[in-house]
């Protein structure tokens, strides 16, 4: 239990670097300037570079939405800036992004809104450089919450978009 | 993976019918009468003896068939049935003629009385009879002949009979239920399509769970089921042959379609059709699998549901800044929007008579299910509470269906259904936790 806490600490902190670098490599690109993201630094004794443990840890694999909205607040596009910046460091990798809604609205509009939310994180990413072929979509409603509870805290961490890593993870 | 029990499906089953008349009576004068257009009538005092049968495996099955006829006709709501340990009648003398004073006497009004017989190839011959017990008239008689496995469509086709001589609306009683059913916890639910009667029986699995499915539809033929299967991680609507268990993904699209129903004639699909987050409503003709666009809006364009006659089509749009009911005609022309009450509005579903369109609504936290005219008047709520969602319309138009979700970790989901008047609700027994009923049409 310990150990886990303090494993839970270093992901903290390894994140809120990254943040900060991947903000960087976004205000690079906006110059123009952007050409290759420096590879975020190894963590030591942590997963292995390129590895899905080593993306959820140093970019965070998903993002947050507000109640019926697909737009991206300044955290979610400060975490796919990350995600952008992992991705040009592993160029092979490639992904799909699932879109989840929380539990209170009617299945097909759910379907519908998660779609739209998957559909803004891959847009950004792909205007932070992320080649659109390595990018796939897929829209869950809220038939996968993430959290099981009925009230505002669960309902928040399901209005999401996951990006999972797919394929060109090495061997 | 996917098969299909061939038998208990086929609409071929040979029922032959024979109208009965009686010496007793002229034409019937219908003194027994349900009007079903008001809410909460006092249900009416049935009596439904026992078929009479000389053998033990006719006896049985007399007993039988009156037991799913008495259990249509109270879940209905209208009827009240009563205690057979109270009749003064048996089923043999009673097969002959009624003793109507004996009748009156426990305050049935209405009488149900039949007979069974087995002929030489072993069919089954079931006549039945509806009284009026104060009238002391015969109101209808019908005979039947069929296979000795068709019992409880036998009796399905009666209480459809005694409900539209009583109420004088079809009945509802003869047709099925195409739902999910879902298992395991919440954010690990399995999902298998599944089919049973309406009243609960031949239930079985269409799919094994292995990949998640929603909104299964009847076609009109009840042949087929329209439905999304996230086969493959590839979200698809798949037509689903009842009768052959093949399947099929409908539609050259290259991205999510979802929400299929189809038209009325069962000649086309519509369905939405999601690309790069947007979501709009196309048609389907399923003879030269072209497909046609109807709207063309960024926003959210999903749920579709066509009128009775073809010629209209409702669906769910937020082109409008918030989740609303729209109608718009077969081709894309004249989109409208129809829901102006407070809150947001989705699930359109147009009532088999034409006459109304159901819908989910969600204010303030609660999901009700409701009514509304196609020109968006006269909206009436049916039901409210923490999650009811997607109403589907029985044959006759009078009963709704829908799911009911509770809140919290469990997340337990069954099926109700509930008269079109508010009243009369009723849980729909299933093996496990159900949602996205859809209603057969009658079997015919």
């Amino acid at each position: 239990m310990r150990l886990k806490v303090i494993a839970m600490l270093a992901a903290v902190s390894l994140v809120a670097a990254c943040s900060s670098s991947g903000e960087e490599a976004a205000t690079t690109e906006n110059t123009g300037t952007q050409t290759t993201a420096a590879p975020p630094p190894p963590a030591p004794s942590g997963p292995v570079a390129g590895s899905r443990e080593h993306f959820i840890q140093v970019a965070g694999d998903r993002v947050f939405f507000a109640f019926d909205r697909s737009d991206l607040s300044d955290q979610a596009q400060s975490t796919l800036d990350a995600q952008a910046a992992w991705l040009g460091s592993f160029p092979a990798v490639t992904v799909t992004i699932e879109g989840h809604a929380d539990e209170r609205g009617t299945d097909d509009y759910n379907l519908a809104l998660s779609a739209r939310r998957a559909a803004a994180a891959r847009d950004y990413l792909i205007a932070k450089g992320v080649a659109a072929g390595r990018i796939e979509t897929l829209a869950y409603g809220e038939s996968r919450p993430a959290a099981i509870g009925s009230n505002e805290a669960a309902w928040a961490q399901n209005r999401r978009a996951v990006t999972v890593l797919t394929g060109g993870l090495g061997s | 993976m996917v098969t299909v029990m061939k038998q208990a499906f086929t609409a071929t089953l040979a029922l032959a019918v024979v109208i009965l008349g009686t010496a007793l009576s002229g034409p019937a004068r219908a003194e027994v009468r349900i009007d079903i257009t008001r809410g909460n009538v006092e249900p009416m005092p049935i009596a439904i003896s026992e078929f009479f049968g000389l053998s033990a495996p006719e006896t049985e099955l007399g007993k039988n068939i009156a037991d799913v006829i008495q259990n249509n006709l109270v879940n209905s709501g209208l009827f009240r049935a009563i205690d057979r340990a109270a009749f003064n009648q048996d089923s043999q003398s009673l097969a002959v003629r009624p003793r109507f004073e004996s009748w009156r006497k426990i305050d049935a009004q209405a009488l149900v009385s039949g007979k069974i017989s087995t002929e030489a190839d072993g069919r089954i011959t079931v006549e039945f009879r509806l009284w009026d017990v104060f009238a002391a008239e015969h109101m209808l008689g019908r005979r039947y002949s069929a296979d000795a496995a068709s019992w409880r469509r036998i009796a399905h086709v009666v209480s459809d009979a005694i409900y539209k001589r009583i109420t004088g609306e079809e009945g509802y009683f003869d047709s099925q239920i195409v739902y999910v059913a879902k298992s395991g916890p919440k954010d690990k639910r399995i999902h298998k399509l599944a089919i049973m009667d309406q009243d609960g029986a031949n239930h079985r699995y269409l799919t094994d769970g292995s990949s998640l499915v929603v909104k299964p539809r009847f076609s009109p033929a009840r042949k087929e089921i329209v439905y999304l299967d996230f086969y493959n991680n590839t979200p698809r609507v798949y037509l689903f042959n009842l009768e052959t268990g093949r399947r099929e993904v409908l539609g050259p699209y290259n991205g999510m379609t979802f929400s299929p129903r189809f038209s009325p004639d069962g000649n086309r699909v519509v369905m939405t059709f999601e690309e790069n987050g947007n979501s709009e409503i196309y048609v389907m003709d399923l003879r030269t699998r072209q497909s046609t666009r109807l709207t063309k809006d960024p926003a959210i364009d999903t749920s579709p549901s066509f009128a009775p006659d073809g010629n209209r089509v409702t669906f769910e749009s937020d082109r409008g800044g918030s989740q609303q009911i729209y109608v718009m005609n077969a081709d894309g022309t004249d989109q409208h929007r129809i829901s102006f009450g407070e809150g947001v509005y989705g699930t359109p579903v147009w009532s088999p008579r034409g006459d109304l369109i159901a819908f989910t609504k969600i204010l303030r936290g609660e999901f009700f299910i409701g009514v509304m005219r196609p020109d968006g008047t006269g909206e009436r709520l049916l039901v409210g509470g923490y999650h009811n969602e997607g109403p589907t319309w029985s044959p006759n138009g009078r009963v709704l269906m829908y799911y009911r979700e509770t809140r919290g970790e469990k997340g337990e989901s069954y099926l109700y259904s509930i008269d079109l008047t508010g009243y009369n609700e009723r849980l729909i027994a299933t093996p496990g936790y159900a949602a996205d009923p859809a209603w057969s049409p009658l079997n015919r």
